[in-house]
């Protein structure tokens, strides 16, 4: 699966469009890392915790969203967006959503 | 009065080390910097913008890099005394600052050796319970971008 976020592949040409696929998951935070985060808030500087936390997350939508492409027969996405929103306290949510192609 | 010392004592406390840590992270950021500075990152959304005549494509791949920065209690309480009587929040502009250039260079990082990273996005988010006024001043800024490898 090729993943783009331009209106195209570079390099390949679009011969079928299978629409929007998306993908995607709300995470509550960590008790533990939320303590740490807490410890950190303090001092400032990166909250590894929380950044590993989205980093799943986001894996985890994308994933989603490569699934239902393929389940479309697409081999590409491309035009990839990424949005988060808050939904409740402390948790989030990651969205993940492109246009799935068939490239040659 | 415990109070008080608390308060002070976590001042004191979120300024040195906070600035030792703001310190310490410009410097990676700009030696990481000057090391990734062969790679351009655009935010052309045309191929044709980028292509340099007579090269072709190889490939094209997504590219992320996020970070999670966090203000200190100092700057914290500064910038919350700034409201007051408005104006440039400094404090926030560096914490900014450092994380967009951090997620930019990691997504630099993250990239396996492209010519070229185009159509550059940056989404900024804040991360923490806005009813706690004490978990303000944590952000996420993610880096996206698709990385281009030329035929040679």
């Amino acid at each position: 699966m090729i993943l783009t976020n331009v209106e195209s592949v570079p390099g390949k040409t679009i011969k079928q469009h299978f629409g929007i696929v998306s993908g995607s998951t709300v995470r509550a935070k960590h008790v533990g890392r939320d303590i740490m985060a807490g410890l950190k808030n303090i001092v400032g500087g990166e909250l590894k915790g929380y950044t590993e936390l989205l980093q799943e997350s986001r894996k985890q939508a994308t994933d989603r969203m490569i699934k239902q492409a393929e389940e479309l027969g697409a081999n590409a996405i491309v035009n990839i967006r990424y949005a988060t929103s808050s939904v409740a306290q402390g948790a989030s949510e990651l969205y993940v959503y492109g246009t799935a192609v068939q490239v040659v | 009065m415990e109070a008080l010392v608390v308060f002070f004592l976590l001042l004191i406390f979120g300024y040195t080390i906070g600035s030792i840590n703001e310190k310490n992270h410009y410097k990676s950021i700009e030696e990481r910097e000057k090391k990734t500075l062969p790679l351009p990152v655009v935010n052309m959304k045309k191929v044709e913008d980028i292509l340099k005549p007579g090269k072709k494509i190889a490939s094209a791949e997504l590219v992320t890099g996020s970070v999670v920065v966090s203000i200190d209690y100092f700057k914290r309480i500064l910038a919350s005394l700034k409201n007051l009587v408005a104006g440039n929040v400094r404090s926030y502009e560096t914490l900014i600052d450092r994380g967009r250039r951090e997620a930019i260079l990691r997504m630099k990082e993250a990239a396996d050796s492209p010519d070229i990273i185009m159509n550059l996005r940056i989404e900024t988010s804040t991360i923490g319970r806005s009813a706690n006024r004490n978990s303000i001043g944590s952000i996420e800024v993610l880096a996206y971008g698709t990385a281009i490898k030329y035929q040679y």
